[in-house]
């Protein structure tokens, strides 16, 4: 081979964002279980999360996200009506869906539901909308996985006709038409910020710009680093489809504790248990605690560790991918509510402020 | 079996798909010195700005183009669009197969349903004028850049490479070893499911010796 694979990521960065910077927490609804390790209800999982959004705001989280799923680890189908709760309960923090499956619902029910959390929370909303990683979604709504990205490339055409306010006039092959219908509730002011979550593929993110939606890079194994080029390729098809610059944020999973040994301690067997379940649904080898050990290096994709720890890598990443938005997935299932609420707690107190500050210069 | 001239080396690649999986093999082509071309079902300009971007350095070709050209064919396309596929297209050609089947995660495709053989298999019969080697469809996308290693280092990674035609394989072993991997040769198609989802193997990134054991264990509990 010709080129040296072990290039810095910071040989060149992604270049430098005009948008501020943004700190956010994203949730899947984890399954919890109590001190003792019994799993909680799904009812109680819940109830969890709504006081997790009001800790975010309490202690300084710009943004607060839940990702629809529907399984016994993340019993988090209806993540909207659990933001609508967590906006009765606060004033200032932003909260959205991370991601919603668009490929399975009606993008019309997408549009109303999230224009109807926008007016709850005085314009708070934000949709990150998804093709979803995560399939769970599709044989219990009657789609067929082979139709995967047809269904995402209509009803994000169909998403964008509809941000836009005003009656709208579609037509696609998958759902109904519509000719010239109001499409309720109207938004106060313009539409509401709306992201699409891209896991890898350089279409996706040509995708999001032609429909000027702001990119979610979603960053869950293999070096972030790599994801560069995506900036690159988001602004220039931007400016190609004649779009001013939109935002790039980053949503990555992660865990933070007093110390990096806590936190990993905390993590690790939960991690393994899920990746574990994961790797028989979609067929690929269970990994080693060496694997996990380079994700949570710094060529890795968790964010794991002490303030401190996951403070500097989360800046490194901001920069090499001229990126102004992180959002850390935390949580995992089986973690306990204490260990839960705790991460939070530090990153709104110590991991933010210690972002801005790296970043400020 | 294939009707195919195998070329007596590879030094033009089109890769075929500019999903996840494409634009990485292309960017590690390139980088082991390579000429590449890509391909998707439309029309080249589509690609012309990814591939500015994310791949500077290959070409954005009309699939024929790209096909009649190249060397060696790099299948990156989601498997149930095989189907679709016009085999004349790859006629005479040396396939990479790099595509994967596995139906809880991508859905059932009927071409490859319930079928005792490796999905390789169900390619070469559908490509039969085109010699298939199956390879680059085990490690993850997002691990292919970062796993290269120089030849000779001791934390190089390996990939397998099966085929049913020993020199065709050989010649993807070359690439494979240019390209910073250790090439492990499997002597079929068939014996190319060890590398499949499910298997011991896939999704993981392993030395030569773990690469090897996998395959000594499995083929004991087989």
């Amino acid at each position: 081979m010709t080129t040296s694979t072990t290039e810095s990521p910071r040989e060149t960065t992604g270049g430098s964002t005009p948008f501020p910077l943004v700190l956010g927490l994203d949730t899947f609804g984890d399954h919890e279980h109590d001190a003792r390790d019994r799993p909680l209800s799904h009812a109680q999982t819940i109830r969890n999360v709504v006081e997790e959004g009001v800790l975010a705001e309490q202690v300084g989280v710009d943004f607060f996200g839940i990702g629809e799923h529907h399984t016994d680890d993340f019993p988090m189908p209806a993540a909207d009506v659990v933001l609508a709760a967590i906006a009765a309960r606060t004033q200032r923090i932003h909260i959205g869906s991370a991601v919603t499956v668009l490929s399975s619902d009606d993008p019309v029910r997408v549009f109303q539901r999230f224009s109807t959390l926008n007016a709850i929370s005085s314009g708070r909303a934000e949709v990150i909308l998804g093709r979803g990683s995560s399939i769970d979604s599709f044989p219990l709504f009657g789609y067929d996985l082979a139709d995967y990205e047809d269904l995402f490339e209509e009803k994000v055409n169909l998403f964008a006709e509809l941000r836009k306010g005003g009656p709208v006039t579609w037509q696609g092959n998958l759902r109904p038409s519509l000719n010239n219908q109001d499409v309720v509730p109207f938004t106060e002011n313009g539409p509401f910020p709306a992201w699409i979550g891209v896991g890898g593929s350089p279409q996706s993110v040509v995708r999001a710009a032609h429909y000027g939606f702001s990119l979610m890079l979603a960053i869950i194994g293999g070096s972030p680093a790599r994801f560069r080029p995506f900036s690159r390729l988001f602004l220039q098809a931007l400016e190609k489809f004649g779009r001013e610059p939109l935002p790039i944020g980053v949503h990555s999973p992660g865990h933070v504790a007093d110390t990096d040994e806590k936190a990993l301690e905390e993590f690790w067997p939960r991690w393994l248990n899920i990746i574990t379940k994961m790797s028989k649904v979609r067929g690929f080898a269970i990994p080693t605690m060496e694997s996990f050990r380079f994700e949570v290096g710094p060529q890795g994709a968790l964010f794991i560790g002490s303030p401190e720890t996951v403070a500097q890598k989360i800046a490194t990443n901001l920069k090499t991918l001229g990126a102004n938005r992180f959002d850390l997935k935390f949580g995992m299932p089986g973690l306990s509510p204490a260990s839960v609420l705790k991460n939070i707690e530090l990153y709104g107190t110590k991991v933010i402020p210690r972002v801005r500050e790296l970043l400020a210069d | 079996m294939s009707g195919s001239a195998i070329p007596s080396s590879v030094q033009r690649i089109a890769v075929l798909g500019a999903g996840h999986v494409g634009p990485v093999i292309a960017r590690i082509a390139l980088d082991a010195g390579f000429e590449v071309a890509i391909a998707a079902s439309g029309s080249p300009e589509n690609l012309e700005l990814i591939t500015q971007v994310v791949m500077p350095g290959a070409e954005a070709r009309w699939a024929a183009d790209a096909v009649a050209a190249a060397d060696l064919v790099v299948l990156a396309i989601p498997l149930h669009r095989f189907p679709a596929l016009d085999p004349g297209l790859l006629a005479g050609k040396l396939v990479v197969d790099a595509m994967n089947y596995w139906a809880p995660a991508d859905g059932v495709v009927p071409m490859f349903k319930g079928q005792e053989v490796s999905s390789s298999e169900i390619v070469q019969r559908q490509l039969s004028q085109s010699t298939v080697v199956k390879s680059l469809n085990q490690i993850a996308y997002q691990d292919l850049e970062d796993g290269r290693r120089p030849a000779g280092s001791p934390d190089r990674h390996a990939i397998g490479v099966a085929g049913n035609d020993a020199g065709a394989a050989k010649l993807v072993g070359e690439v494979i070893d240019r390209i910073g991997y250790d090439p492990i040769l499997l002597p079929s198609l068939s014996a190319g499911r060890i590398l499949q989802p499910g298997g011991p193997i896939f999704g993981a990134v392993l030395a030569r010796s773990q690469f090897e054991l996998a395959i000594r264990t499995t083929a004991v509990h087989a």
